[in-house]
């Protein structure tokens, strides 16, 4: 096939790059989601570690 | 005895950054035009480099592999998951953008009878399938075990699938590397080299950075277990989750 025209072939020579850009970004924002997760369990952990202290304390 | 320090995930993230995108201003500003492809051929700098990632990846996944079966430490198993799971994500990507290539330099989406084009189909099929055989095993000694082994014998396929394929004779998909009449220009050999190294640092930071979240998750669910088992009996359905975090490692 002879080589297409600019104007074309940019269409495909963009499409190409933002697929690999959104791929990567779709795995960062899954990675994120995993994250905040993981910081709202260790909230309650620390919550329920510091509710513990307070009941040794307290007595 | 010294050992080497690896750089901080933040350093590998900002050299990341910066290689790819050193190698996306080459592949448009500096790299010459294909003279048979034309603009098209840019599509190069990003596939190639990506599904040499894949595959480089499932071999390090095997080499993870070994170490874990000899060594049984937890560890390598982790670190093989974590190498299948990114291969798998690059292998998306080069099929994804190799099928956009194949569109703009053939006028078709895919070609059955191109041995390069369908053995990396295989080769990624064939590690797919590493999700369900993990997760279909619920003891966890066993599960790291047997997905060992998957790892093992996939990751020996896969050089062996690559020197089929260099054996083959290829039909329309491109041999650029080693071959008789040359290969790359300088100019487009050295933006290649740039851009690899952008996908090597891409994967290795992806890596690292799952890593550090998959022990996050694991020492989020050890301090769990811990606090869980000094609870008194009231309170620890409150604490216990429905599926360990750490399962998925």
């Amino acid at each position: 096939m002879p080589a297409l025209p600019i104007d074309e072939a940019g269409k495909y020579v963009a499409g190409a790059y933002v697929v690999f850009l959104v791929l990567v970004l779709i795995y960062v924002a899954i990675m994120a989601a995993k994250l905040e997760r993981m910081r709202r369990d260790l909230t309650e952990l620390a919550d329920i570690a510091e509710s513990r202290k307070q009941e040794v304390s307290g007595g | 005895m010294t050992s080497l320090k690896m750089p901080s995930l933040r350093v590998m993230a900002f050299a990341t950054v910066a290689v790819l995108g050193a190698a996306f201003a080459m592949v448009f500003f500096y790299a010459p035009n294909d003279a048979d492809q034309g603009f098209i051929q840019k599509i190069f700098y990003v596939h190639v480099p990506i599904a040499i990632c894949a595959l480089i990846g499932f071999v390090v996944a095997a080499f993870h592999s070994i170490r874990h079966l000899r060594t049984g430490d937890p560890i390598h198993d982790v670190r093989s998951y974590v190498s299948i799971h990114m291969g798998v994500i690059f292998g998306t990507a080069a099929l994804l953008t190799g099928s956009i290539w194949a569109r703009a330099a053939w006028g078709k989406w895919w070609v059955w009878e191109e041995p390069t084009l369908v053995s990396f189909l295989i080769v990624y099929l064939l590690y797919a399938t590493y999700y369900p055989l993990r997760y279909s095993i619920e003891d966890r000694e066993r599960q790291a075990r047997y997905a060992s082994v998957f790892a093992i014998t996939a990751g020996a396929f896969v050089p062996l699938n690559f020197m089929a394929v260099r054996l083959a004779e290829s039909l329309v998909h491109p041999r650029v590397f080693a071959t008789a009449d040359g290969g790359l220009p300088p100019e487009m050999l050295l933006t290649f080299f740039v851009s690899l190294a952008g996908m090597a640092l891409l994967f290795v930071t992806l890596m690292r950075f799952e890593l550090s979240a998959k022990m996050t998750s694991a020492q989020v669910s050890r301090l769990r277990r811990a606090l869980d088992s000094e609870a008194p009996a009231a309170s620890a359905s409150r604490i216990a989750p429905a599926v360990p975090a750490e399962q998925r490692i």
